[in-house]
């Protein structure tokens, strides 16, 4: 059996006899024997370090990893590089508590100022917090800081990640409030619907920046529409495509999300993630959970802190902006790494090369009889083409050849494969795949 | 310390992608971003020195005695990181296909029964990220479960005034008011009071067991039998779980749902903030309400399944913080059935031994058997020498140690909150004693320098006021 007690059987006995107590269950002769629990739990019994690694191993290894991955869909698979898993992997930033007492924290709190400031710099916003769950929940949270007494209705674009909009519809439906979904019609936002739809009830439009399919929307006529309405604007945007592509501020945006995953985050399966969340200044008191400020301390030395405290829950409590304790901080500090990292021309480069491989594949792909593009729109890393072939077919000759194709899409598009393509994907790879998609076709 | 942006040279950067092997493709114009994007132009060499700083300015789990009440800053063991960092587990998409993901699957479904004995509950969704985010999770299940009975009137959650934050703000959250009631003269749930406090509005009580003063709510089958006899259900906030795991099941004791904070009883790392993990446990008649997707099994094959008519949705995208969730598991695979009772046992023992060590000069704000935390009030202390909570908690600072939660629980007045946790050892604590008994001397003989504590610290006290009154929230590149 494993153990992380620091005390021998004979020291505790020492603390015991010091408690003047007998045994270990004086401990528990407050709590009424009839809850506790009789005959121990059953649960088997504890294992050496050798053992459990064994057995965790043995997990792992029922696992496939794809090495090649054309599959997005809301995880992307980039680069990571190797400084980034290192400094991720510090153990003070790994084991450290939020950042309640500043002056033995500056580190963390310095670091979480560093990703605030990068985070408004991509998103061109003037106001970051320090991170929130995922890209879902940081949806939740931005259409909750536009709702108030005279208006309360949501809209979001069904072009939404269908996640996040589940999610969403979660928190809406928690709150009482009423949730319109905004149909999609050609891929992208159906404009006419929201121009005659909002109304003086109407607090947020949400969208997603490229949405579920890829596709570039053309988000400043959403939001133009949305702000003569006089509803709030959010943009759910990849922040790698927001290293080239005009930003939440530029399309009017009043808030700006996302899922910072792309940021040198690995795809773990789903989690941890990270959700960002900027704003334009008048709503940054707004802002749900962790705000690091600077300031100074009694010596004139700069200095960074916890701020903007009085919206938080263990100040507010039933009155608080939102109820977020715990968020995602070691992924934001990644993420910042990952930005320096890169910085602004490595960012970038990252974004062109998504781009370009997206497009040399889907002229090829598309090229094939069948494999038409499913939507005539500018694309960013991912398209949606139609299949030929049966796609679970498709998708085990793929996986016989280490390849995990693109996501097989449900709903009004079934039959369809929302494909992904990143910097990690060369050109023979991307080669490959089309041939074997041709391969599929003349069997 | 200087900002990475003050670190930056224009023109510098690190090396990392290949030239592009396709053709370039571009944006059209109006596509096109116009604003700058100032990131920092670093190599590498300057990132791992900046971060170097950082991290000498961060005080980890191993930098000294860490007993902040309510959070549970036990050990992180480092086999469960190398667990978390397998390529098998760290490189898989969330979206590929089951019969590609049978670990994963198989690893829920195990930390799910596991958890599952340990709470005395039926089934559990992973899906929530952190504590919070549970709290939300359960009580969106409490509002479905009487909507589903056509239940209307339900409106009012009653959570005691010892409760942390969250519990309140997840209520507003999830549409509830909320109704505070006053704990009685031992600390405990007023039974009087919540008796008042039920009626037909009730949809639950959220309660912390053992509480956040460290005590445990005896009556808790009587509490029990008031909510559920008022048609309300019982919610267990996981935050304390670590002093009765394997000791008692909060599914035993009337419980109907709980949220578990992996990040601080299951030995997770709390990362500067997180990530964290707060999976909520149901009792079987709550089952149909639970998030989607839920992992299922048939013939030995797991899979993902969303097809349950009464679930309340998603509560974020794909399956919850997945890594978190391995790290817990490889700990309760460790310790096992009997290492379970043991840390809890041990938490509680040190606890009260801590206890025992400061009865005599701090004052206990509830004297009598704590579980794995106790509070101090320093309000004596202050009226006697001016010396406040805060001020003895930036005296550790200079001590090398991490002040206990300060201020919580709100019912106690200069509140401290200690919690040594399982994994501190009989001499840490020994010498901890010492540090605070002679704070306490020097609050009597000395009282200015605990105002001017802490003084050894890479920064002193700040400016808090003007840092919210005129917040710079970012970096100023003009």
């Amino acid at each position: 059996m494993g153990s992380y007690i620091p005390n021998s059987k004979a020291e505790q006995q020492k603390m015991l006899d010091f408690l003047g107590l007998a045994s270990f269950d004086d401990l528990y002769n407050e709590i009424p024997d009839k809850v506790k629990l009789k005959g121990g739990l059953n649960i088997p019994a504890g294992k050496s370090e050798l053992e459990v690694r064994r057995q965790m191993e043995a997990l792992a290894g029922k696992n496939k990893v794809f090495r090649t991955i054309f599959r997005g869909a809301g995880a992307y698979r980039h680069y990571i590089p190797a400084i980034v898993k290192a400094v991720a992997s510090k153990e003070r930033f790994v084991t450290a508590y939020t950042p309640y007492q500043p002056e033995i924290s500056q580190g963390v709190l310095q670091s979480i100022f560093e990703f605030q400031t990068m985070i408004c710099e991509l998103t061109g916003m003037d106001t970051a917090n320090a991170s929130v769950y995922d890209g879902a929940t940081a949806c939740a949270e931005a259409i909750t800081m536009c709702v108030d007494r005279k208006r309360d209705e949501v809209f979001v674009s069904a072009t939404l990640h269908p996640d996040y909009l589940r999610t969403v519809k979660t928190y809406c439906y928690a709150a009482g409030r009423k949730l319109v979904v905004v149909p999609e019609k050609d891929g992208v936002t159906d404009l006419a619907f929201l121009k005659e739809n909002l109304n003086e009830k109407s607090a947020v439009f949400l969208m997603q920046q490229p949405n579920f399919y890829g596709i570039i929307e053309d988000a400043e006529a959403c939001f133009k529409v949305a702000r003569e309405a006089g509803a709030k604007s959010v943009m759910c945007i990849n922040p790698i495509f927001a290293a080239i592509g005009k930003t939440p501020r530029e399309c009017g945006a009043d808030i700006a999300v996302g899922e910072g995953q792309p940021l040198g985050i690995s795809l773990s399966f789903g989690g941890p993630y990270l959700g960002f969340m900027a704003c334009v200044q008048e709503l940054t008191r707004r802002l749900p959970g962790r705000i690091v400020g600077q300031t100074k301390d009694i010596e004139g030395k700069r200095a960074f802190v916890l701020t903007l405290q009085a919206r938080e829950q263990h100040i507010r409590r039933e009155k608080a902006s939102s109820n977020i304790c715990s968020n995602q901080a070691l992924c934001a500090l990644t993420a910042a790494c990952y930005m320096s990292t890169m910085g602004p021309t490595g960012l970038k480069e990252v974004a062109n090369q998504c781009l370009a491989k997206a497009h040399y594949a889907a002229k090829h792909i598309s090229s094939l009889p069948g494999y038409e593009l499913v939507f005539d729109a500018e694309f960013f890393h991912e398209f949606v083409t139609r299949c030929p072939v049966d796609v679970n077919k498709l998708m085990a000759k793929l996986e016989e050849e280490g390849i995990l194709g693109g996501y097989p899409l449900e709903g009004p598009y079934e039959g369809c494969i929302l494909w992904c393509f990143t910097e990690m994907n060369t050109k023979e790879e991307i080669d490959r795949l089309v041939a074997i998609l041709k391969e599929g076709i003349q069997e | 310390m200087k900002l990475i942006f003050e670190r930056s040279t224009p023109g510098l950067s690190c090396e990392i992608l290949p030239p592009c092997d396709v053709e370039a493709y571009e944006l059209k114009a109006e596509q096109q971003r116009g604003q700058e994007l100032r990131l920092p132009e670093v190599t590498e060499g300057e990132i791992s020195r900046h971060y170097t700083e950082l991290e000498s300015q961060t005080f980890g789990v191993n930098s000294g005695y860490y007993p902040l009440g309510s959070c549970t800053m036990k050990y992180n063991p480092k086999i469960n990181e190398e667990i978390a960092g397998l390529p098998g587990f760290a490189d898989i998409h969330p979206l590929q296909p089951a019969h590609t993901v049978q670990g994963c699957l198989e690893a829920l479904r195990l930390a799910e029964k596991l958890l599952c004995e340990i709470t005395g509950m039926d089934y559990m969704t992973f899906q929530p990220a952190a504590g919070a985010h549970g709290e939300f999770t359960g009580l969106v299940l409490i509002k479905k479960y009487h909507e589903s009975r056509g239940d209307k009137k339900r409106t009012k959650i009653i959570v005691p005034d010892t409760a942390h934050g969250t519990n309140p703000a997840s209520a507003t959250m999830a549409g509830f008011t909320t109704v505070s009631i006053s704990s009685g003269q031992d600390g405990l749930v007023d039974l009087e009071a919540l008796k008042a406090a039920v009626g037909e509005d009730t949809a639950g009580l959220m309660l912390t067991n053992p509480n956040t003063l460290g005590l445990f709510e005896k009556n808790i089958v009587e509490i029990a039998e008031i909510v559920h006899q008022a048609g309300g259900l019982l919610y267990y906030d996981g935050a304390n779980l670590n002093p009765v795991m394997g000791i008692v099941r909060p599914g035993d004791t009337g419980f109907d749902i709980v949220h578990l904070n992996l990040h601080k009883t299951f030995s997770t790392p709390h990362g500067g903030g997180g990530p964290g993990s707060g999976p909520v446990g149901c009792k079987a008649f709550l089952a149909k309400f639970l998030p989607v997707p839920r992992v299922e099994e048939k013939d030995g094959e797991f899979y993902f399944s969303g097809d349950y008519e009464n679930t309340i949705g998603s509560m974020k995208a794909f399956y919850g913080n997945f890594l978190v969730v391995l790290k817990a598991l490889a700990y309760i695979l460790t310790l096992g059935r009997e290492g379970i009772p043991e840390a809890a046992k041990s938490a509680v023992l040190n606890a009260n031994y801590m206890m025992k060590k400061l009865e005599d000069l701090y004052q206990v704000a509830y004297p009598g058997r704590c579980m794995h935390e106790f509070v101090l009030t320093a309000e004596p202390l202050k009226k006697k020498t001016g010396v406040s909570a805060l001020d003895i908690a930036k005296g550790l600072l200079d001590n090398g140690m991490h002040p206990p939660t300060v201020y919580f629980p709100l019912i106690v007045h200069e509140a401290l909150m200690v919690e040594p946790t399982d994994t501190e050892s009989k001499q840490s604590i020994d010498e901890a004693v010492k540090v605070y008994r002679e704070l306490y001397e020097k609050a009597c003989t000395d009282p200015e320098a605990l105002h001017q504590a802490p003084v050894k610290t890479a920064v002193r006290r700040l400016d808090e006021v003007t840092a919210a009154r005129n917040p710079i929230l970012r970096y100023n590149f003009d």
